[in-house]
């Protein structure tokens, strides 16, 4: 089989730092080929070269055997390849029209805005788009605007097309809607370049997969018989064991209980109680309600009705600073959003619930802060040049870290979990699990929310929510499949 | 099918957006006629069209910027500053000029010359060395009168050449010229904006720079071309005030820039980028010279207008926060 994109030797230096030192890919004709690594592998540098937004210092690009396009020559590289990049390209204030043919809208000199619009039909409908042309892109969800992308990128005739991570935002029936079409692209001959954090996902829908580690390619292989770990030594260049859980027993006292909570819209009339050494895990699709629940638990939402207590005591509803108090702790769902503050040092950020206890009388000693924080790095093991660098230099899966450390310095009775493993890398993943295990040995006790199966794993019990309900109180011991199928509202 | 049904009537709801100040401006002139019967007159009402030309034009400007997602503060002084400097490269050292007398046929296209040179400059600093372009322009509006203010002496010019007061007072089919002018660039602003590619781009760049630059789109390019259109413009707006009142002073255009950011934000143009239309704005200069026409004919002090004026900005904010359900930063 020929190769259909090739890579070669490729060298790229941002400054001091190598991003790519020699590395390539060879991608066969109408194959799936995953691209996998740690965050700062290279893989990034890799899909701005391939689509000729940067150009390699060294090396050289090759599409069915023809050398790569100049620079310059946009339309050319969009007739190779196509991209759905990680940060999304679409303008929310413009249509979903504009959006599909935004600096093509025309060919002649004056937008025909008609026409505009039943060319962006005709384009929806031959790739099974199911959305409105003239609705604003901004009032899309996630996985329409996605799936926009995803017509707009083919639209310019491209049979190559990279998908960066775009199962990153999506919840478990909307990535496997999304692997359905990538199997039917596949059929029509469609080369794709897919990356992932999600292992599961590479041997899912890829037949090869390439290993990136510190700038370098380390192996290609096909997917098929591939054992797992094989591929995460590759990835980490050791060999690691996968997670494993730890057995243990619940308490008898509760520490974090909800009753007759409701929320218009977002979930209805739930009870909830997380014992002392237990993890409790809140599964369901994005629609389900579990996120919002969840940050009503620790005060970033107000339910309508209905109390939390902690530790036994109910806390004023739709109050953060109250359930700290209260003996809780939390990461919150989006770390950059409320997670930290970038220009703060780790130091900083990681002791800010606990400031009172680092001086008197409002101030905040800054030896004592210190202390605390060299001891937060080494219990989570955070790589950072020191408690005073700014968490905004940090990787994803590091600054989580210091997310953690902060939910966890007051060593708190509950803790409220949030997709802690988003964007971050196989190791840092299982060192974040791990404190979670750690907290609830030391008699916490958790609940945790995750879109990721492998995540809910740690947890005692699931309760699956489906449309602001419920549904079920899933022990230990379940299958991917048990578990999707109740998520789904499949119900056996 | 359920984000279908929902998104449909949101969608018409943001058509209207552009033309929600539309029903207030004929409450103001309906209010206007009760109140005072000299206001609702052909005369009263082509002087309000006329005092409002040269800021109309400052306003088309300031929205094409902030639609790009950029800010542009200057511009107020290209309204004094380059009519100015055009003006003394033409007359003799007599009547405060450099002593050069260029010919007096150049002094339009000198002036326009000189705001889209100032334009030109604010795009350098922010697109090529990315600066802040609210700082640049802060310092650029200081800088720009300043260069009116130096050579002048802070006095003002009188004896202009003929060519640059005639737009600013010629009639043109019984309309001031001014009028005329400004009713056609707002024409061919809103054309642009709607049915042009590179009118489209502006908001592409202002609502999501990188997904434009990923289209295709020549970023830079494109902004640089609306700081400089934003300088020529304002530099315009001096060409028509000036000749609206026969001299330069030196604070001709000082102080309008809030009025500008008024008109368009109360219009619908986002301060955020990538949102708003020409139309929008245009309506927001309409209602602040109806208003401003309304206070003088009734005797309200000059003293107390600007309380009028902030409170219909502050009310104008609340209706679009309102009516757009999101919190503004």
């Amino acid at each position: 089989m020929k190769n259909h994109v090739e890579a070669r030797n490729i060298v790229k230096r941002f400054g001091p730092t190598t991003a790519l030192d020699g590395a390539g890919i060879a991608i066969a004709e109408g194959e799936t080929h995953a691209l996998v690594g740690r965050n700062g592998a290279g893989k990034s540098t890799l899909v701005s070269i391939l689509t000729g937004l940067q150009r390699p210092d060294e090396g050289e690009v090759r599409f069915a055997g023809e050398a790569a396009p100049a620079l310059g020559d946009r339309d050319a590289w969009r007739r190779r390849v196509a991209c759905v990049y990680q940060k999304s390209t679409i303008i929310p204030a413009l249509t979903v029209a504009e959006n599909l043919f935004l600096n093509r809208q025309t060919t002649g000199r004056l937008i025909n805005w008609r026409a505009l619009r039943s060319r962006a039909r005709e384009l929806l409908e031959t790739y099974e788009v199911d959305v409105d042309a003239a609705a604003l892109a901004g009032d899309l969800g996630v996985e329409q605007r996605q799936l926009v992308e995803i017509a707009r990128a083919l639209s310019f005739g491209a049979r190559f097309i990279i998908l960066d991570e775009p199962t990153a935002r999506l919840d478990g029936p909307a990535i496997e809607r999304l692997f359905t079409r990538m199997r039917a692209l596949r059929e029509q001959g469609v080369t794709m370049m897919y990356i992932s954090h999600h292992l599961d996902e590479v041997y899912e829908i890829c037949q090869s997969v390439t290993v990136f580690r510190d700038a370098r390619h380390v192996t290609t292989r096909p997917v098929e018989g591939l054992p797992h770990d094989e591929l995460v030594a590759a990835m980490t260049g050791e060999a690691t064991a996968a997670y494993e859980t730890r057995p243990r027993t619940a308490g008898e006292r509760v520490v974090l209980g909800a009753s007759a909570l409701t929320l218009a819209g977002r979930y209805r009339e739930i009870d909830l109680s997380v014992r002392s050494g237990e993890v409790v895990g809140l599964a369901g699709s994005a629609s389900s309600g579990k996120v919002s629940l969840a940050e009503t638990l620790v005060g970033l939402r107000r339910a309508d009705s209905g109390t939390v207590t902690i530790q036994g005591t109910p806390v004023k509803p739709g109050d953060v600073p109250a359930a700290l108090r209260a003996g809780l702790g939390f990461v919150p769902e989006d770390r950059h959003h409320e997670g930290f503050v970038p220009l703060l040092s780790v130091g900083e950020n990681a002791t800010l619930p606990i400031a009172h206890r680092l001086g008197r009388f409002g101030t905040v000693s800054a030896a004592r802060r210190r202390a605390e924080a060299v001891r937060m790095i080494e219990d989570l093991d955070i790589k950072t040049e020191g408690p005073d660098q700014p968490v905004g230099d940090l990787s994803g899966g590091n600054a989580q870290k210091v997310v953690f450390a902060r939910a966890l310095a007051d060593d708190p009775a509950a803790l409220v979990v949030i997709n802690p493993t988003a964007g971050v890398d196989v190791k840092a993943k299982q060192a974040l699990l791990g404190a979670v295990e750690d907290a609830v040995e030391r008699g916490a006790g958790a609940v945790l929310v995750s879109d990721e199966l492998d995540d809910l794993r740690i947890c005692d019990r699931v309760l699956v929510m489906f449309h602001g309900r419920v549904v079920k109180d899933v022990p230990r011991g379940w299958t991917d499949h048990e578990l999707v199928a109740v998520m789904e509202g499949i119900q056996e | 099918m359920t984000a279908l049904t929902a998104s449909t009537p949101r969608l018409r709801l943001a058509r209207f957006r552009d033309l929600t100040l539309v029903p207030v401006i004929v409450l103001l002139l309906i209010a206007g006629a009760f109140l005072d019967p000299t206001f609702l007159t052909a005369g009263n009402l082509t002087n309000v069209l006329q005092q409002q030309a040269a800021i109309s034009l400052l306003v088309l400007a300031e929205a094409l910027i902030l639609i790009s997602g950029k800010f542009d503060l200057s511009l107020e002084s290209i309204v004094g500053m380059a009519p100015a400097i055009a003006v003394m490269l033409v007359v003799p050292v007599s009547a405060g000029g450099f002593g050069i007398e260029l010919p007096g046929l150049l002094v339009i296209p000198l002036c326009l010359l000189v705001g889209a040179l100032i334009g030109a400059f604010n795009g350098f600093l922010i697109i090529k060395f990315q600066l802040s372009a609210f700082i640049v322009t802060l310092a650029m509006l200081i800088i720009v009168h300043g260069l009116q203010l130096g050579p002048t002496e802070g006095k003002t010019l009188f004896e202009l050449p003929e060519s640059i007061l005639y737009l600013g007072s010629a009639l043109w089919l019984g309309l001031p010229a001014s009028i005329w002018i400004a009713g056609l660039l707002f024409a061919a602003g809103i054309a642009g904006l709607a049915y042009f590619r590179v009118g489209r781009s502006l908001y592409a760049i202002g609502g999501n720079s990188d997904a434009a630059r990923a289209a295709g789109i020549r970023v830079d390019r494109v902004l640089w071309g609306v700081f400089i259109l934003g300088g020529t413009l304002a530099a315009l707006a001096g060409v028509l005030e000036t000749g609206r009142l026969g001299a330069i002073g030196s604070n001709q255009g000082v102080g309008w820039i809030f009025m500008v950011f008024a008109a368009a934000v109360i219009g619908g143009v986002s301060m955020d980028g990538g949102k708003g239309t020409v139309l929008g704005a245009l309506t927001g200069v309409l209602v602040i010279g109806l208003v401003q026409n309304l206070l003088t004919l009734k005797g309200v002090s000059g003293f107390w207008q600007p309380v009028v004026y902030g409170g219909i900005i502050l009310i104008a904010l609340m209706i679009s926060r309102v009516a757009g359900g999101k919190a503004q930063d």
